[in-house]
Formats: structure tokens, sequence, C-alpha cells
């Protein structure tokens, strides 16, 4: 039986597939190793079909695979034979046919940041960088490439979702490349830059009055009345899938190893579950060792029903208002908050939250450290991450990663009035020299961004280039 | 006016409504109008509800747009004319 593949190009390429995958396994029907969609509350068994949630208790379905069938044949050596994208994890993701969207999605840098490091007095630490993905520069062109390609499966002229900004991006721009028709649902209120970011691939774009928890109410709404492929609602079992690639890439990407703490922003509580997932498969496989990772939640503090029922001790989260910088995890009710919150305590893990000033202080501080611009998402995810290892939730010295999922460039108008106006000179040498005088007083960048409580020894020069791909020591 | 509320039903709820997209049920609080439809439709109120007074955490309930969570939960309360919707916690992210 023959299967498809990337190659390094992102060509597709014919890829002989082992030719049983288990016992009673019907090799020549089935493309892939997905055995079923499965309530996650009482485990009843449903078709892979568009549908997201269980019709006995509500309960949320996900994609349930055959690992029997996988073991022996899905490999370290089977996925590095694989291309240098997403894809490469082809085997352990909802999708029967060739890859139809993204590419050249996902394998985004791992990178080791010895500067930040330093700077907060840990030993190993890692950023993985979604604000590098492609094509829209954030975590969304994980889930977005599975849920176009399945949505093409089932045979739906068009696709939807509803958003904070980033999300939006995604599918206009997967939906223009596969051509097919898109409509984004978005909060009224949302940064410029997410909207020209999203309107550039031609989507058809509707602001709804309110915040991203009435735009979601709303889908779900659409979804019951429209034959659309609603990537988040009706395709969300499949959709979710996707974010496990940022876990298995991690894990890959250090060397088949997995980080002892992973530190993941929240929003509506798809990635940190699934990043979770991804760690688990990979040990169900015995592709890495069971280092008994932890799971940490980071969420603004104007946003925070997650990390507030985790101080608190509840299984249950209340719902907020959200009033944050962080616009694209501003999500009140968040979907999987209950798996969040489960996932964390049982790992281990916690919570924290930063306020907006601390937000934009780590987005300096990552931006000044390590050459990483990200948005306030992933300011809220470092700025968390320091306040878990100043608390001791997170040790000094043992490997972090800390998940950055989006890219600064889309929300300029969140940084203004944090930087010294910019000096304007006439073209002269000797005003130049005084400005470079005046700008010898100042403090050097970076220098203000740290807290009393971390160490702030002066970052030092990198001395080896990361690369995306290159295994990292954890 | 009608002198009942109308309450939208999600598609994974409505074989239990006989396929109804909404119901019209008089009532002066959320409790009571899906108390009539439980009476009503058992099956529906089996799915609804945790226990007695709890609903299914996988459920939503809003009363004219506006999460019951932020009022006064199942003792909000309703007048005619409002529109009650039923909606699946489980979208988006």
């Amino acid at each position: 039986m023959l299967d498809f593949l990337l190659d390094k190009k992102g060509f597709f390429v014919a890829a002989t597939r082992p030719k049983t995958h288990g016992q009673g396994r019907d090799t020549e029907r089935q493309m892939s190793y997905v055995r079923a969609l499965t309530c996650k509350e009482c485990a009843a068994d449903y078709p892979v079909e568009p549908r997201t949630v269980c019709e006995n208790d509500f309960g949320p379905l996900e994609v349930a695979f055959d690992y029997t069938a996988m073991r022996g044949n899905v490999t370290r050596e089977s996925i590095q034979a694989g291309p240098d994208s997403l894809w490469r994890y082809k085997d352990l993701l909802p999708v029967e046919g060739p890859p139809r969207a993204g590419l050249r999605s996902g394998m985004t840098p791992l990178i080791r940041a010895d500067n930040l490091a330093k700077k907060l007095g840990v030993k190993d630490l890692y950023i993985k960088d979604d604000s590098a993905n492609y094509p829209t520069f954030s975590y969304k062109d994980r889930v977005v490439s599975i849920a176009l390609t399945k949505a093409l499966e089932f045979g739906f002229d068009t696709v939807a979702c509803a958003s904070t900004g980033n999300l939006a991006h995604s599918v206009a721009a997967h939906a223009a490349a596969a051509g097919v028709r898109s409509f984004v649902l978005i909060p009224h209120d949302l940064e410029e830059g997410k909207i020209v970011g999203s309107l550039v691939f031609g989507p058809r774009m509707v602001k709804i009055h309110g915040n991203y928890d009435d735009v979601n109410r709303l889908c779900s709404q659409i979804a019951d009345k429209y034959n659309w492929a609603i990537v988040n609602v009706n395709l969300r079992p499949f959709y979710t899938e996707g974010a496990k690639t940022l876990g298995f890439e991690i894990a890959e990407q250090l060397g088949w190893q997995l980080p002892k703490h992973t530190v993941v922003p929240v929003a509506g509580g798809t990635l940190l579950p699934k990043v979770w997932k991804g760690y688990r498969e990979f040990i169900e496989l015995g592709l890495v060792k069971d280092n008994q990772p932890k799971m940490y939640a980071a969420q603004a503090q104007g946003c925070s029903p997650v990390v507030e029922a985790l101080r608190n001790g509840r299984e249950l989260f209340k719902p907020q208002k959200p009033d944050t910088i962080a616009k694209s995890i501003a999500i009140g009710n968040p979907a999987d908050g209950y798996y969040v919150i489960k996932i964390v305590n049982d790992s281990g893990g916690y919570g924290a939250a930063a306020q907006d000033q601390e937000i934009l202080d780590a987005v300096k501080l990552l931006a000044q450290t390590e050459g990483v611009f990200t948005e306030p998402a992933g300011g809220t995810t470092l700025a968390c991450a320091i306040k878990l290892i100043e608390s001791g939730r997170i040790p000094r010295d043992e490997p972090i990663c800390v998940c950055i999922t989006g890219n600064g460039l889309k929300t300029v108008e969140a940084m203004q009035g944090q930087f010294a106006d910019v000096p304007i000179i006439p073209a002269k040498l000797n005003d130049f020299d005084r400005v470079v005088d005046e700008l010898a007083q100042q403090p050097a960048p970076g220098a203000a961004l740290t807290s009393p409580l971390v160490s702030v020894d002066p970052p030092t020069p990198r001395t080896q280039p990361t690369a995306a791909t290159k295994p990292a020591t954890p | 006016m009608s002198d009942s509320v109308t309450v939208l039903i999600p598609t994974a709820l409505r074989p239990q409504v006989g396929d109804q997209e909404q119901i019209s049920v008089p009532g002066d609080s959320v409790k009571q109008v899906l108390a009539t439809l439980n009476t009503q439709f058992p099956d529906f109120g089996k799915r609804l509800f945790k226990g007695d007074d709890e609903l299914n955490r996988f459920i939503n309930v809003y009363v004219n747009d506006e999460d019951i969570r932020f009022m006064d939960n199942l003792d909000t309360p309703v007048k005619p004319g409002d529109e009650l919707s039923i909606v699946p916690a489980i979208a988006g992210g």
C-alpha cells in the first residue's frame, strides 16, 4: 500500500507503509492509526466525522489512536525520515490522506536561552519559539494545518473560526492557499495588526460586539445552522490534535528527551492538554523516557479563571470578563479549562498570572536577551515562568521550556509608551557624537527588567547559534 | 410579546425534544424553565443536569446573551420574551 509523505522541500512523495498495523486491521482501507472519536468523560466511541461533543453527556470528543499498531512502526527513525515540518508526525495525527495544508508549518526553533537563563538564575532554559511559525507566525498554524486538511477530506467548501486574531490569520491564510472560502469571526476591538493580517488573505471577516466568549457562543450556534467547517467548533477534535506537534517538536529537538518543566499559556485551554498528550504519546511509544514532566499554566491577571481555580484548589473554574492587554489569550470561559486544571494538578505543576506591566516587561526581556519579539501572550508566559521560578515552584536547576506562541509584530500597539523617545538629529557628525554621549548615560537595554529576586549578572554573548532542528541538551 | 421564554436548543439535544430548534416555556427563573422542560422531556433533563440543582459542566446557559454564571446561576430571573440559549461548552480556543 502506498502512502504519501513530504520530502524536505515540501513535495509529496510516495512512501511505503507497513503492510500490517496490527491484528485485524484493514490495512487496505485505513490510511491512519485513528481508531475513533471517543468521549473524554464516558469513553463512548463515535465514527470519525465532524462532531465535537458526546450525545450522552456533552463531554468533549477526542481522537483515539491505535497505539498498539503504532508500536514498532512509528519510531524515531520514521519520524526523522519525514519532512522538515509538523507533518513529520503524520502517523500521530488524525489525517487519512496526504497533507493538504500547512506543508511548511511547524518545526519552529527551540532556542537554548542561555542569556535569559543567566538573567533569571536558572540552569537550563529553552524557548519554543512559535512566533516564527509559518505562514502566520503563531502556534495556530499547527492546529489549522490539521483542521484544513480534515475539512478538505470531509468535503467542506467553507471554513470558519471564532478567533482572538491569530487563528483568524491562520485560517484565512491556509484557506486562501487551499482555495476554499473562509469566514473569520473576531471581537470588535482587536489590534489593527490582527485585522490587517487577516484581511490581506481575503476572508469574509465579521466583527462581533463583545469579547471572545461572545464570539465563541455565536460560532457554536452558527455551527448548528450552517454546513461549514468551523475549525474550533465542529472540527475541534481534529484541530486540537495539531497542538500535540508543539510537544513532539520540543521532545525531538531536545534530543528525544522531555523538559522537566513546561510553561504554557492558557486561553481556551487547547494547547496545554495537547502538549501533555504529545509527551504521553511519545512515552507510550517508547520514543522518550518518562521523566514525569510537569505542566504549568500561564494567564494574564486580567483573565485568569484557570489560575484562580488552581490557587484555590478547585477543579472547576469560574468564568471571568477579560480585561487585559494580552488579547490573544483573553478567553474568560475556556472550553478546556477543566482539563488544564486536571493535567496541571496531576502532573504536579502549578499556575501563575501576570499583570499587564509585568507582561510588557517580559516581552522586552525576551527581546533584549534572546532576540525574540513575542506578543503579549508570550510576555505573559515568560512573566509567569519567572514568577514560578522565583516562588520556588520551578526549581532553578532543572530543564525548563517556555512556550512562546505568537509574534510581537502583530501587536505593536501594545508596546506604545514602553520606550524612551527616539532622538531626531540633523545629518551632522557633531550632533551624532552628542547623541551617543547622551545615550551612554541611559541604562543598558534590559537592565531594568529583572526583579530583585533575580540574578542581575549581565547577559553573555551567545557562543553558538541555536538551530531549529539541532537537538539541544536538556 | 410572548408570555413565555424562548429556549434555543442545540443540535445535540434536539433528538430529546422532538427535533425542535426552539421551545416556548413559561417560568420566572432559569431553574423553573429548565424544570418544566425536564418534566416534558426527561431524556433532555438527564443530559442537562448532573444533579438536582447542578448543570452539566459541559453545558452553558445564557439569558439574552449573558452567561447565567455572571448572574444568579439557575436562580437568574427571566421574564416573558427573554431568550434562553443552551450551548455546548466545548468550543473555541
